[in-house]
């Protein structure tokens, strides 16, 4: 009961990861927009790769958080681990989406097409689908415990494609050029993306306990009307 | 309040059962699919040689490097011709329409298109491929306008005309 009732004001680390994250965004964003410099092939084009891959990051890290949530709940049944990995898929759906956008406005003025089913993006189209998914098994099932068993099990089945989405460009001939290293980049641009990286990062930890907040004030409000 | 909600729940059910569709399918196409036939994205030009007659008139996807020194371009006609090759193999490509701006001798390309009976590849579709390499421009370079520049260098670079 208390958690629901617990102020929806930020208290304490929350209130410092949400300055945290906001402040290494907004200086990220600023860093990318204005002072590193453009690529001398691509233009200013290039600067969408400091949200693109940050993007992308974070939905195979949000993917693997429920994949390790759910192999946890598998194991030892808390509910507190269904509820991360909920929150979780859904933040990574919605970074996977922008992965795509953002892509395809990358895409449409370098390769000349907003779109082509190469390996690269047929699999990152494929992990929408199947996180999606994740998400209306959630819904489907009203029982607390068989929709985390039911998703769980989507989770660490579906979390298969996240190594393939990377690997797609190693393994199969695309559109899409391999990844990018330390070595193929100039400095500046690499610490740029890292920043952005960092700041993204901070971002979906924020977002995430924010989350699971949520979850235990519905789980509790849930529990409450089922008492009824 | 709660009548309402059986229909809601009902309609959501249909969503939720629609989504769980999309997921197996999903997953089938990639665990069950022969995903590697499948992911054949292009064909280099000895491949597509090797294909010969069997993919005349069929729409396929060649992939290779731009011939350096092969490229015509008519900017009065958005006519572009130029030779992919893979070092091995050439083959002559056609093109109508603007390029994307990134087009120039020696890059990766992917074209959707076809053999014409001349054997002549006609694309519908050119798509330039770029490295994973990013730098800045160099002391005195200044970096790539892609939204202003149709080809690179002048208006009609690579025209040996």
């Amino acid at each position: 009961m208390t958690e629901l009732t617990a102020s929806p004001r930020l208290k304490g680390w929350h209130r410092l990861l949400a300055f945290l994250a906001v402040a290494t965004t907004v200086v990220g964003s600023i860093i990318g927009l204005f002072v590193v410099p453009p690529d001398a092939m691509q233009g200013n084009v290039q600067r969408l790769m400091y949200l693109h891959v940050p993007a992308a990051w974070l939905a195979f890290l949000a993917f693997f958080i429920v994949f390790v949530m759910a192999v946890l709940y598998l194991i030892q049944r808390d509910p507190r681990w269904d509820m991360i990995a909920a929150g979780s898929a859904e933040i990574g759906v919605l970074f996977t989406a922008l992965t795509l956008i953002l892509g395809s406005l990358w895409g449409k003025p370098i390769w000349g097409v907003w779109w082509t089913w190469d390996p690269r993006l047929t699999t990152t189209a494929i992990l929408l689908v199947i996180y999606v998914g994740y998400l209306a098994v959630r819904s489907f099932a009203a029982d607390p415990e068989r929709r985390a068993r039911w998703s769980a099990v989507v989770g660490i089945v579906g979390f298969a494609d996240v190594p393939i989405v990377y690997l797609s460009v190693t393994w199969w001939r695309s559109l899409h050029q391999p990844p990018s290293s330390p070595m193929s980049m100039a400095p500046s641009m690499l610490w740029t993306l890292m920043l952005n990286v960092v700041a993204f990062t901070l971002l979906f930890g924020y977002l995430l306990v924010r989350k699971y907040q949520v979850a235990v004030a519905e789980r509790a409000l849930e529990d409450r009307e089922a008492m009824r | 309040m709660s009548e309402h909600k059986g229909r809601r729940s009902g309609k959501k059910k249909l969503w939720a059962g629609l989504g769980l569709v999309a997921v197996v399918a999903a997953l089938a196409m990639l665990i069950g699919g022969g995903l590697k036939d499948n992911l054949v994205y292009f064909l280099t030009p000895t491949e597509l040689e090797a294909r010969g007659a069997s993919v005349q008139g069929e729409a396929v996807r060649l992939g290779g490097q731009v011939k350096p020194g092969s490229v015509h371009w008519n900017a009065d006609h958005h006519d572009l011709r130029f030779v992919v090759t893979d070092g091995k193999t050439q083959i002559p490509v056609h093109s109508t329409g603007s390029p994307p701006s990134m087009f120039q001798e020696g890059i990766g390309v992917v074209v959707e298109g076809k053999f014409d009976s001349n054997g002549t590849f006609q694309s519908d579709n050119l798509m330039v491929k770029h490295s994973n390499e990013y730098h800045p421009p160099t002391k005195g370079e200044s970096p790539r306008e892609t939204f202003k520049t149709l080809m690179p260098g002048n208006g009609t670079s690579g025209s040996k005309d």
